[in-house]
């Protein structure tokens, strides 16, 4: 009988310091599935965030940037307007993509930049200690919102996979979930086809990733899990939103 | 070739391009548009790259993702610019990649003026973003030194794994001289295989390249900013750049000065010797590394009285200058920060105020 599992070629062995639950390091797998499958590992380069996921380089084995918050598609666009041989992709969360780094991705999307984005979406601000994102749902309580988001006095969360696809920009968005094997599954294809779209120098990609947070969630990773399908996706629809193809 | 007539800011974008520099990313702000002007023109003649960013910030960090690939990579922007510059400076500086940034200064603080300033001394030798680095910076007296000074940047940059900055006063990209072109610079950096993110089929070794910044270890950090202390010290050895004017007789003040400045004092320095009044100067070409000795060896003369630091700003030179004096002299400041340069005249009355 044959290898039935095995770690990709594109992960390293190190033991990744997110907590138990943690949906970080599924999106991290899905990556390097995809970077092994698509065999571009040696002129990938990644760009990490700033975030939870700031020491993800250790998680993987080819060239990496890391970012000031916010400012990874800005380094994506250095990086592949020089060496437009080179595979680019940013790895970035709420905090660092829908807030202080929203003009850099908004800018990115609209010139069209032939790099790849992965969004976690979890809600709220991980590694600084769960405080309210441009994403938290209404009425969640994070530790900048204790008595939950309100909407009248900080709007409504931003849904970024559909504000970029108002653009009028060839590109491909889409947005999946890591809760569930049905959605993971989506999610993977999404991030090899936005990959393959910069493979063929087609257009400019970004899969957001419906995520969890249980550590700042306050919930059991089971309950987390429950709780985005509950409560994020009736809210984040899952989907293809853009597809050069169909331009 | 022979001289031709340009602006500064035209003149800046094609030394780079000379410097075998083909990649510009960079935000519109007076008085250095003319640069991305010159260069979304000339950059695709030579098949470089040119994009407009979004901001300063986003073209800092282009420059950052650019120069981790290790590209040659520059900017041209002005004061406010700079500012937004700093953050993405500061991570450069860290992740150690070479790059060169050009701030044309108009006055401050906020918006300021339009017009000529070197408001941004400190900012540019002290600091502007947060931690522990230092640039090392050129401050063209000329169309010609200016084009000279950014086709040594890269070269620089290189060595040192660090960002260069030409530090220009308005004038300096607003004014047309004649300039003529050194021969083609182009020096590959020989060593960016070892640590740029170019791709790890790019490299025989296979092993893959890191840029950060980022070290949560202390003592790791420590290691980190000693190594790149000792940069910042070989630099203070081997970069100091100065000239020296009418040093010779008895003088009995000495002017520190640099840029657009230097030159309306080295006229002033003329008609007092045509008076029969001896004034000598030191004119920094690099403001960081400072040259300290040079001066405190002008001021220790016998004949010397006092040290005049003349800037178009407040005084931010002046620390500096007295760092250099050590107390030998009594140091004084000249100078004027509205976007006026002060005239000869003015500098002649300063001086002859200084002696009576
Ligand atoms: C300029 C700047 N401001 C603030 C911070 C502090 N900070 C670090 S991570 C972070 C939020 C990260 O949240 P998110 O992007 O949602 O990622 P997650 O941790 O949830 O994966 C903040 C505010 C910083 N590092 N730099
Ligand atoms: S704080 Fe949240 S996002 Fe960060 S590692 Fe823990 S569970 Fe993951």
């Amino acid at each position: 009988m044959g290898k039935t599992f095995q770690k990709p070629e594109a992960l390293s062995d190190a033991i990744t310091h997110y907590c138990p639950g943690c949906t970080h390091g599924v999106a991290h797998r899905l990556v390097a599935e995809v970077i092994d499958e698509l065999g571009i590992r040696g002129r990938t380069v990644g760009i990490g965030p700033v975030g939870c996921a700031v020491m993800m380089y250790n998680y993987f084995t080819f060239d990496f940037q890391e970012a000031a918050h916010g400012r990874a598609p800005a380094m994506a666009t250095g990086a592949k307007r020089v060496r437009p041989d080179l595979i680019v992709f940013t790895y970035q969360g709420d905090g660092d993509l829908a807030s202080i780094g929203l003009s850099e991705i908004v800018h990115a999307a609209n010139r069209g930049e032939k790099f790849t984005t992965i969004f976690i979406n979890n809600a709220v601000y991980g590694m600084t200690g769960g405080q309210m994102a441009p994403t938290t749902m209404p009425d969640q309580r994070t530790t900048t919102s204790p008595f939950g988001r309100k909407v009248a006095d900080v709007g409504m969360p931003i849904k970024m996979a559909e504000m970029l696809t108002s653009l009028e920009t060839p590109g491909y968005i889409a947005r999946q979930a890591l809760i569930k094997p049905k959605y993971i599954n989506r999610a993977k294809k999404a991030i090899k086809k936005a990959f393959t779209y910069q493979i063929e120098n087609r257009c400019f990609g970004l899969v957001e990733l419906i995520s969890t947070c249980p550590t700042n969630w306050g919930m059991t990773p089971v309950d987390a899990l429950k709780w985005a399908e509950e409560k994020m996706l009736h809210y984040y629809k899952l989907g293809e939103f853009k597809n050069p193809d169909e331009d | 070739m022979g001289k031709v007539l340009m602006k500064g800011n035209e003149a800046i974008g094609e030394a780079a391009i000379r410097a075998g520099c083909l990649n510009y990313f960079a935000y519109p702000i007076t008085p250095q548009s003319e640069v991305a002007e010159y260069l979304a023109r000339r950059m695709p003649e030579v098949g470089g790259v040119f994009l407009q960013g979004e901001s300063e910030v986003a073209v800092s960090y282009m420059i950052f993702g650019a120069a981790a690939c290790g590209e040659r990579i520059f900017t041209t922007s002005s004061s406010p610019g700079i500012s937004l510059m700093s953050e993405g400076i500061s991570y450069i500086s860290g992740a150690q990649c070479p790059a060169v940034f050009v701030n044309i200064m108009r006055g401050g603080p906020g918006l300021g003026g339009i017009l000529p300033s070197q408001a941004d001394y400190l900012q540019s030798t002290k600091g502007g973003g947060h931690g522990d680095y230092k640039l090392l910076v050129m401050a063209p007296a000329s169309v010609q030194e200016a084009v000279e000074m950014v086709m040594r940047a890269f070269p620089l940059a290189e060595k040192y794994r660090n960002p260069v900055m030409i530090l220009g006063d308005g004038l300096i990209g607003q004014m047309m001289e004649p300039v003529e072109f050194p021969d083609h610079l182009k020096v590959e950096p020989s060593n960016k295989n070892e640590w740029a993110t170019n791709g790890m089929d790019t490299r025989k070794s296979k092993t893959r390249n890191l840029v950060k910044t980022m070290y949560l270890n202390p003592e790791e950090l420590n290691a980190h900013n000693l190594k790149l202390k000792a940069k910042y010290e070989q630099m203070a050895r081997e970069e100091i750049l100065y000239e020296n004017y009418n040093l010779d007789g008895k003088y009995k003040v000495l002017i520190v000065s640099y840029g657009t400045m230097s030159r309306v004092c080295r006229t002033a320095i003329d008609n007092l010797k045509a008076n029969g009044l001896e004034v000598g100067m030191v004119r920094p070409q690099h403001v960081f590394p400072f040259p300290h000795q040079a001066i405190n060896q002008a001021a220790s003369k016998k004949s010397c009285q006092a040290v005049l630091s003349v800037e178009m700003c407040m005084g931010q030179m002046v620390e500096d200058v007295e760092r250099s004096v050590l107390g030998k002299r009594p140091v004084h400041w000249y100078g004027k920060c509205g976007g006026e340069v002060p005239t000869p005249e003015e500098v002649m009355e300063e001086v002859e105020r200084l002696l009576s």
